[in-house]
């Protein structure tokens, strides 16, 4: 077997070529693997949250149902063509950077850049709807109005302000979920007859009243995906900021493009994940 | 080759090498800013020791208490309803659970030792991404911050496992700082696995294609897959955990709608492929320690190697194991007993290969050895009590027992912490560039071996009996296994001091280490003790990881030298069709 | 910091394969993907308009997925790129596929046996924005 070479610095070695690796090919492909890597992180991250939402929505499908109705389709349907545009900006200015295509470089990032502002803006004006509606997570869900395009039957109104703490008071203390044990008795010493008319034989009949039970659930979701998802945003538009910094001042060619192409795979990601938020969101019927 | 070189007293002026890693540059700010694999893998070693100190208190505070029945620290008596009895025992699990798992055990082989040796083994120069290792470094400093100041505030009382609604509602510790602490030190490992992925893909030498790839390498491998993989389902958990206690947006806790049950697919998703985190460095440490004190060539080298991945993959089919009493679906029950049947079977094969890698080898009784036969002890039992647990029959009765105290006690302690010991003691001469003293190693592997043992079989027996895991308080039937269990602690950190002190005493006063004092054969072995700054000024020959054939015992230098005269490319242990040695 | 302005006279469109690293995607495969995603956006809040029932989830995942395809493969570069790159994202999908599809048949294993709408009302709830009685 022939001597390796050695580790010595050869004068031709590029001003971006860390003293670790022996070629500039190599560094790339490093890169590459190590940022796909990290995208799988960033994906397992998410999934966390998609797999309880498709439990919840598994389990509790009419909350699901009821309450998209609050979130506005036409912004979410804006946002979505704003993050289209702005991968395929991204990827052009990729497509620069090869080709040593500077001002091209720099304008199509500080597009993408923009984009990345408008769609957070959008988010501010629809978050900023939400808390005006009183339409938040958990203890904090006051909603004022029942959203668009629900059916209200009037009389029923006054029963629904009422019906919860009906069904709970004629149980003592908290009501235990049912288990496969038989029902308990009806009678003076088991439930009373007014708890299990109160409650729905077949599931497809949870939603009895205008408004099913826990739709603050729904709003945890939305919040939490969308939230989490804007940070992401957030953290990507000050990648993008950096690299185009570094555009600037005229860094990148068909030899060294590598921080803009990482960084154009981390907001493909950004814009991957929001093509499956507003379906799971905001087109549900 | 003599085999009785480590007993003759080396002849003075061994070079001594006046430029190493150590000694590189000096001043703080040249360890706290370095860019150097080796600096810090040391950095991280310091830091998983004293949090193995922390995580140690903690359990001797443990066990004094349940020295007597009623609580010898906190006087429990069957009267006593105020929860603040027994709060600071819940706390003294939770901690103990927290230090020792994210603290001490998931970083300790892979970070502590891996970060070290693994571009060593390589012949490379660093890993991938150097200032990412560092940016880990610093996660793990910042996380294990957060779980200090967590406790200073209000020590949580949650368990390790934080369930819900517990942790969410009642719980009044300071749960969101400890828990932010674990969701920070979770990012310090996926930066780990991430480097390491990349490191061993693209940072191989030439000639060390993947069936020459040291069977360690391999380990650290499956591991970082792990890592990238299951952990941020974690870092998603802890999350949400801390959004619904800010919050209580009610994804997991019925009250308001939400399912805690969820919350335990999502956090054992992440935990149980952690133990295997754990578990495949050690095997790994395992496979070279074997390799090297058997002067042979690892038995069934592949089936090591695909061993390692298989574990790491099936690994990730088990989670549901933890959950069979809790309200999981039968369907789900009967589907996790058999994939984790099915687990076991990539460990047995790598204690069936290590046992015939010994058969007929000339096996050399060192230190690192010594916790070699240790781990296939204390492993088999560890693993075999687990199949009492994947069975769903024995499970329901032995759920939230001592049994299962013992089971994970037995394999995280027994197989992962003895091979971190283990793996120190091995590379100890190539860190430090030190000998330690043999004997006193030796009698801190027996000491701690029968410490362990005397801590924990009895927990395996009063388990079976009834006894409850995380219970400040017994009845006193279990007193007798509680008190063999405590004295048992006692001696273990005894053994532990010892330990300690033979490696203090070989900082100051040990002899200086040959480049090659073991005879291994991996190419860390190739460069000085300590290595110099840059590892290595050529890429080394690659030879088959435990070709033997390529080193040479060297009475001048008291260690071991390469010959250079390696078996050429298409030859060798690992190569198919080659006859072994 | 050296420049690489001399290059801007390189060819502009078409493959090509310059003296660098890795190919260059032609200009008129990232229009025509992007066209793709925007009709298929389109199509998917068309669809949600119509009532198709359990289908009508069915129908959004897979438009979703056509588009995430459409922009892993060109312009995320994976259909240019090594074949490891490929087996790392499908493995990810792998394991995104276990954890959700356990969970999910855990969950609709026990589903028949939840008590609907029984969670009892709130009380005296605290959050950081004020407390609901």
């Amino acid at each position: 077997m022939t001597e390796p070479a050695a580790y010595t610095e050869k004068p031709a070695d590029p001003w971006h070529l860390a003293h670790h690796f022996s070629s500039p090919q190599q560094q790339f492909d490093s890169g590459k693997l190590g940022i796909w890597l990290f995208l799988t992180t960033e994906i397992l991250l998410f999934s966390g949250l998609f797999c309880a939402y498709a439990v919840f929505r598994a389990n509790h499908p009419e909350i699901f149902v009821y309450a998209h109705a609050y979130l506005s389709k036409p912004l979410g349907a804006l946002n979505t063509m704003i993050l289209i545009f702005s991968s395929f900006t991204m990827a052009s200015a990729v497509r620069a950077a090869q080709l040593g295509q500077t001002r091209w470089l720099v304008r199509l990032l500080a597009v993408t850049l923009f984009c990345g502002g408008a769609f957070l803006g959008v988010k501010f004006i629809e978050y900023k709807a939400k808390w005006e509606e009183g339409l938040l997570t958990g203890g904090d869900y006051r909603p004022e109005a029942p959203p668009p395009g629900a059916v209200v039957p009037p009389e029923q109104k006054p029963a629904a302000a009422t019906a919860k703490p009906q069904a709970a008071a004629p149980v003592q203390g908290l009501v235990i979920e049912r288990s496969s044990i038989p029902p308990a008795a009806v009678g003076p010493s088991g439930l009373s007859p007014q708890w299990l008319a109160n409650t729905p034989a077949h599931p497809a009949d949870r939603w009895h009243g205008p408004e099913p039970y826990n739709v603050q659930v729904f709003f945890s979701f939305y919040f939490v995906m969308t939230g989490l998802h804007g940070i992401h945003v957030l953290g990507g538009m000050g990648a993008i900021a950096w690299v185009l910094v570094r555009a600037r001042r005229g860094e990148f060619g068909p030899r060294y493009f590598s921080p803009v192409d990482f960084t154009g795979l981390y907001w493909h990601l950004v814009d991957l994940i929001w093509i499956f938020l507003f379906p799971l969101l905001y087109l549900i019927t | 080759m003599a085999t009785t070189a480590f007993d003759e007293t080396p002849p003075d002026g061994i070079p001594v090498q006046e430029d190493n890693y150590l000694t590189h540059r000096r001043g703080i700010a040249s360890w706290l800013l370095t860019l150097d694999h080796k600096r810090i893998g040391v950095m991280y070693l310091v830091t998983v020791l004293a949090a193995f100190l922390l995580g140690g208190i903690f359990a001797l505070l443990m066990r004094t208490q349940l020295l007597r029945p009623e609580g010898l620290l906190f006087h429990m008596t069957p009267e006593s309803q105020d929860l603040a009895v027994y709060r600071p025992f819940n706390q003294l699990f939770t901690l103990h659970g927290v230090v020792m798992i994210f603290l001490v055990l998931i970083p300790g082989t892979p970070a502590a030792l891996g970060n070290f040796v693994l571009p060593l083994m390589l012949g490379a120069k660093d890993v991938a991404f150097p200032r990412l290792n560092l940016w880990s470094y610093y996660l793990f400093v910042a996380g294990a911050l957060l779980a200090v100041v967590s406790i200073l505030i209000n020590a949580a009382d949650t368990g390790w496992t934080f369930y819900t609604p517990y942790s969410t509602e009642r719980s009044a510790g300071a749960v969101i700082p400890l828990v932010a602490g674990a969701f920070v030190i979770g990012f310090s490992s996926i930066f780990t696995g991430i480097n390491f992925i990349v490191t061993i893909h693209k940072l191989r030498p030439a000639g060390m294609k993947w069936d020459r790839v040291p069977l360690f390498l391999w380990g650290l491998y499956a591991t970082a897959v792990i890592q990238v993989v299951a952990t941020p389902v974690l870092g998603m958990t802890l999350l949400l955990l801390i959004v619904e206690r800010l919050f209580h947006v009610g994804i997991f806790n019925s009250y308001y709608g939400g399912d805690p049950l969820l919350f335990q697919h999502f956090f054992w998703f992440y935990s149980h492929p952690a133990v295997y985190i754990m578990i495949l460095p050690a095997m790994g440490v395992m496979s070279e320690v074997i390799a090297t004190f058997c002067r042979r060539e690892i038995f069934g080298y592949r089936f090591v190697a695909a061993s390692s991945v298989a574990i790491a993959l099936i690994g990730f089919l088990v989670w549901g194991h933890h959950m069979f009493p809790n309200g999981q679906s039968g369907p789900l029950d009967a589907i996790f007993s058999a994939m984790t049947m099915l687990v076991a079977i990539p460990s047995g094969v790598k204690v069936w290969n290590w046992l015939a890698t010994m058969y007929k080898g000339s096996i050399v009784l060192l230190t690192p050895m010594c916790y070699a036969l240790c781990f296939l002890f204390l492993f088999a039992i560890g693993g075999l009590t687990g199949l009492f647990l994947a069975s769903l029959a024995t499970n329901f009765h032995v759920h939230d027992t001592y049994f299962v105290v013992a089971h994970f006690h037995y394999v995280m302690i027994g197989g992962a912490l003895f091979m971190f010991i283990g793996g120190l003691h091995y590379w100890w001469p190539k860190i430090t560039g030190r000998m330690y003293n043999e004997t006193v190693g030796r009698i801190g592997c027996l000491l701690l071996f029968v410490g362990f043992n005397l801590t924990f079989f009895p927990q395996f027996i009063i388990g079976t009996h009834g006894m409850p895991r995380r219970s400040a308080s017994y009845k006193p039937m279990f007193e007798t296994g509680h008190v063999l269990s405590s004295v048992g602690a006692l001696v273990q950190f005894l053994a532990l001091l010892l330990i300690a002190g033979c490696f203090v005493y070989s900082l100051c006063r040990g002899r200086k280490a040959p480049a090659n004092p073991w005879g291994g054969t991996t190419l860390e072995w190739a460069c000085s003790s300590p290595p110099p700054h840059d590892n290595f000024d050529h890429p080394p020959a690659v030879a088959g990881p435990y070709d033997r054939t390529a080193i040479a015992w060297n009475p001048a230098l008291g260690g071991y030298e390469r010959t250079g005269s390696p078996l050429p490319p298409g030859e060798g242990p690992g190569v198919r069709g080659a006859s072994r040695s | 910091m050296a420049s690489y302005s001399g290059v801007e006279t390189a060819a502009a469109t078409g493959a090509v394969e310059p003296a660098g690293l890795g190919h260059v995607v032609p200009l008129g495969v990232l229009a025509a993907v992007w066209g793709g995603l925007v009709v298929l956006t389109a199509l998917t809040v068309a669809a949600a308009d119509v009532d198709l029932g359990n289908l009508n989830l069915y129908i959004a995942l897979a438009i979703a997925g056509t588009k995430a395809t459409l922009v892993v493969l060109y312009f995320m570069h994976l259909r240019y790129d090594r074949p490891f790159l490929l087996v790392v994202f499908l493995g990810c999908l792998g394991f995104v596929v276990l954890f959700i599809s356990l969970a999910l048949t855990d969950a609709r294993a026990y589903a028949p046996s939840l008590v609907p709408g029984q969670a009892p009302a709130m009380k005296d709830v605290h959050t950081p924005f004020g407390t609901k009685d």
